[in-house]
């Protein structure tokens, strides 16, 4: 077993850089009193009132996702060099869906095959030549970032749908903030409060042209019954926006508007959290009755901005993915600044073949799936997990993808056991307007809270923490 | 053959409906062998309707109506002259690169036992697409029994070897795509000379695209590439996608038309 980067860097007395205070705090504290903080962690999230469903738990029973109390640290330095990053990836991913919904450019070039799009299921044809306003297909980003040594952050995903997770960023903070008000005091922690205001300037900025100049913006939830509605009614709470479903909304001569008790209200900006399926009943999924008929008329008149645009699915399939580098060099005509995890393609027999020879040091991932559902890992699963999966592949090779292994960084983490390390990720939120791209320090680190566990998903056993930019 | 087409549409809504916003894919565009000579689309209510162009290129009109209402009648109608082009479609701009039409639906997916179907047909027909695309719609027309069927998925009429027209049309469209080859789903009107009683809904077949020779359409149900009995209405990768009406009430979402379609040679039959 690889022995992994620890971001604290906790043997011996030296920790590294950023890590000074909290290691001189952990050390000083007694383990009672982390205990005790923990359970007033848990008290303050309770009262808040974030929980989330997992699906197929039958009971449906709303659970409390684990919240570790010691945070996760990014030095100034090393995060500018994200943020570069990030920014210079979520570009790319916007180029790139404004030419396969127009020109196709990049297929026609031969760098991306062209069946991998327009087969994908989340291509969407009514999509094609539909200009956008602003040329922005992804407003919100989610990229989840891991790391491996103390220069090597690679990306493990694109989350261009519908990325969820920055209520938990937004609570974890205060929460930080309202146990552990010393550590606040004694360095200077760069702030995620003013999130809200950034989504909603970048929402406003990407409105219809024909909007007025103060437009009106809503967030479209799927309703109660969603894993995510929480989140829903807490974003548009702290963005002073409505809150609506489906039925509150109608289409009027290619005009959306909410319906009011002042009457109809017209609305230029959807903050949407609903799946394309279910968005129109007259263009997609008939049988749904959560969406907005007539709403893709609008949206082809030009009158409504829908966030994320339709269709961006196609830029987070993992078999997608592994075309980044080339997708970066393709618009921007420059390196890419963050890298990939090497990626074997199923799709393509040889790397089958090997993928085939080496699973049980491979991780493998269905190209269309997420939440960590349905993927192998396989220096931790038996012989006949691996067989099973073995045949899946072998059966329909191009919906896999494979990956190495990686020896995830470690952050020091409260458990049972005392302080120990764990595996941690990091889903930082990039937002793009049509003025500018904002990106708040930080973002939602998840930890595999079991020693050991690659698996950082709350569906499986994953909690989170706060993340701490340093501001100097 | 010149074709006169009456295409009504009459919704009930009972308890009445809050408004109401239909989609119509629901004019026919001229093309090689099919020149529209007139048609226009009425609605019994107070309306505008807006005319664009979807990604297909299907003409597609919308429009709402405000206030209660406890029906609605739309009728589509206009005269359509045709040429027999031996199901060719040419002389229409196409969007789409046709890789687009290989991607599978709800209603076009295949299972085990459509793609065997296609298979043996593919090995048993000459090497060329044009003779597997006939074999395959002859294959079909024998395997499956016409008929109505509450499911019209490729597999659900495949696995119970029967469906009407546009079951059939998504089952020939599953296997196609299977053997690669491009195919999409054609909504329409078919023209049955000494029928007396109107049609209680469109017509719809598939075409397939084969290299150097361009789009072809196939009707399984009858046996035969489309002639001058019929006229085209729009396209789309499964019926939905190219469905004539699409429409929501407020109040009552899924109240179901009733639709009368009548055709008949222009000038041989007095009109009311």
């Amino acid at each position: 077993m690889v022995v992994a980067f620890d971001e604290m860097g906790s043997s011996g007395d030296s920790c590294r850089p950023g890590y000074e205070v909290l290691k001189r705090w952990l050390e000083s504290t007694p383990p009672d009193l982390l205990t005790t903080r923990r359970a007033e962690a848990e008290l303050l999230f309770r009262r808040i009132g974030i929980t989330f469903n997992v699906y197929g738990d039958e009971a449906g029973e709303e659970r409390l996702i684990p919240f570790d109390i010691i945070p996760r640290i990014l030095t100034k330095k090393e995060w500018s060099v994200l943020a570069r990053g990030l920014e210079q990836r979520v570009k790319a991913l916007n180029a790139f869906l404004a030419d396969i919904y127009s020109k196709g450019e990049i297929l026609r070039a031969g760098l991306v095959p062209d069946d991998l799009i327009y087969r994908n299921p989340y291509y969407r044809p009514e999509m094609a030549g539909l200009k956008l306003a602003h040329d922005i297909y992804v407003m919100i980003a989610g990229i989840d970032i891991v790391r491996v040594d103390p220069d090597t952050f690679y990306v493990l995903e694109d989350n261009a749908r519908t990325p969820s997770g920055v209520s938990y960023m937004l609570e974890n903070r205060e929460v930080m903030m309202r146990l552990f008000p010393d550590l606040f005091a004694e360095q200077r922690i760069a702030p995620v409060e003013n999130y809200p205001d950034a989504l909603l300037a970048t929402l406003k900025s990407v409105a219809p042209r024909s909007a007025s100049s103060d437009p009106t913006v809503a967030l479209l939830t799927p309703g109660p019954y969603n894993s995510a509605f929480y989140e829903h009614s807490f974003l548009a709470d702290k963005l002073g926006i409505e809150l609506v479903e489906g039925r509150d909304l109608l289409v009027r001569d290619n005009v959306v508007y909410m319906r009011t008790t002042e009457g109809p209200k017209r609305v230029d900006v959807l903050y949407r959290r609903l799946d394309d399926d279910f968005l129109d009943p007259l263009t997609f999924r008939p049988d749904s009755a959560l969406g907005v008929p007539g709403l893709m008329s609008a949206y082809r008149a030009g009158n409504i901005t829908l966030s994320n645009a339709v269709g961006t699915g196609v830029a987070d399939d993992k078999a997608v993915y592994s075309y980044m580098p080339e997708i970066v060099r393709f618009y921007l005509g420059e390196e890419p600044l963050l890298q990939n995890v090497p990626t074997w393609r199923c799709r393509e027999p040889d790397a089958l073949k090997y993928v085939l020879d080496h699973l049980p040091e491979m991780v493998v991932k269905e190209v269309a799936g997420s939440g960590g559902y349905g993927m192998l890992i396989g220096p931790t699963a038996d012989k006949k997990t691996i067989a099973e999966f073995a045949a899946k592949l072998a059966a329909n090779p191009d919906d896999f993808i494979a990956q190495p292994t990686l020896a995830l960084s470690t952050s020091p983490t409260f458990v049972d056991s005392g302080v120990a390390p764990r595996h941690v990720d990091l889903r930082p939120f990039v937002l793009t307007g049509g003025d500018k791209v904002r990106i708040v320090p930080g973002g939602l680190t998840r930890v595999a809270l079991k020693a050991g566990s690659l698996v950082v998903n709350s569906s499986q056993g994953g909690g989170t923490k706060d993340t701490w930019v340093l501001d100097a | 053959m010149r074709l006169r087409i009456v295409h009504e549409i009459v919704y009930a809504f009972d308890p009445p409906a809050n408004g109401a916003i239909q989609t119509l894919r629901l004019t026919p565009r001229g093309h090689d062998g099919q020149f529209v000579v007139n048609w226009r689309i009425e609605v019994d209510h107070d309306c505008r309707l807006s005319s664009a162009r979807d990604p297909f290129g299907n003409i597609v009109q919308s429009f709402n109506t405000d206030g209660k209402l406890d029906g609605l009648a739309i009728t589509a109608l206009g005269e359509v002259e045709t040429h027999d082009m031996a199901g060719m479609v040419r002389g229409q701009s196409e969007r789409f690169p046709v890789a687009v039409y290989l991607r599978d639906t709800q209603l076009t997916e295949s299972d085990q036992g459509i793609r065997s179907f296609a298979a043996e047909i593919d090995a048993a027909s000459p090497p060329d697409r044009l003779s597997t695309l006939h074999a395959l719609m002859d294959g079909l027309h024998d395997a499956m029994e016409p008929g109505e069927t509450e499911d019209d998925r490729a597999i659900a009429a495949f696995a119970a070897r029967k469906g009407d027209a546009r079951a059939l049309a998504h089952v020939f469209i599953a296997a196609a795509r299977h053997l690669g080859i491009p195919s999409r789903y054609a909504s329409g009107y078919l023209f049955k000379p000494g029928s007396e009683e109107p049609d209680h809904s469109e017509h719809g077949w598939a075409e397939a695209f084969i290299e150097g020779v361009g789009w072809i359409g196939f009707d399984a149900a009858c046996n035969i590439c489309p002639t001058d009995a019929y006229v085209r209405l729009a396209i789309g990768l499964d019926r939905v996608g190219a469905a004539p009406v699409r429409g929501a009430a407020y109040g009552d979402w899924s109240a179901v038309p009733k639709v009368t379609i009548r055709i008949s040679e222009a000038g041989t039959v007095k009109q009311p």
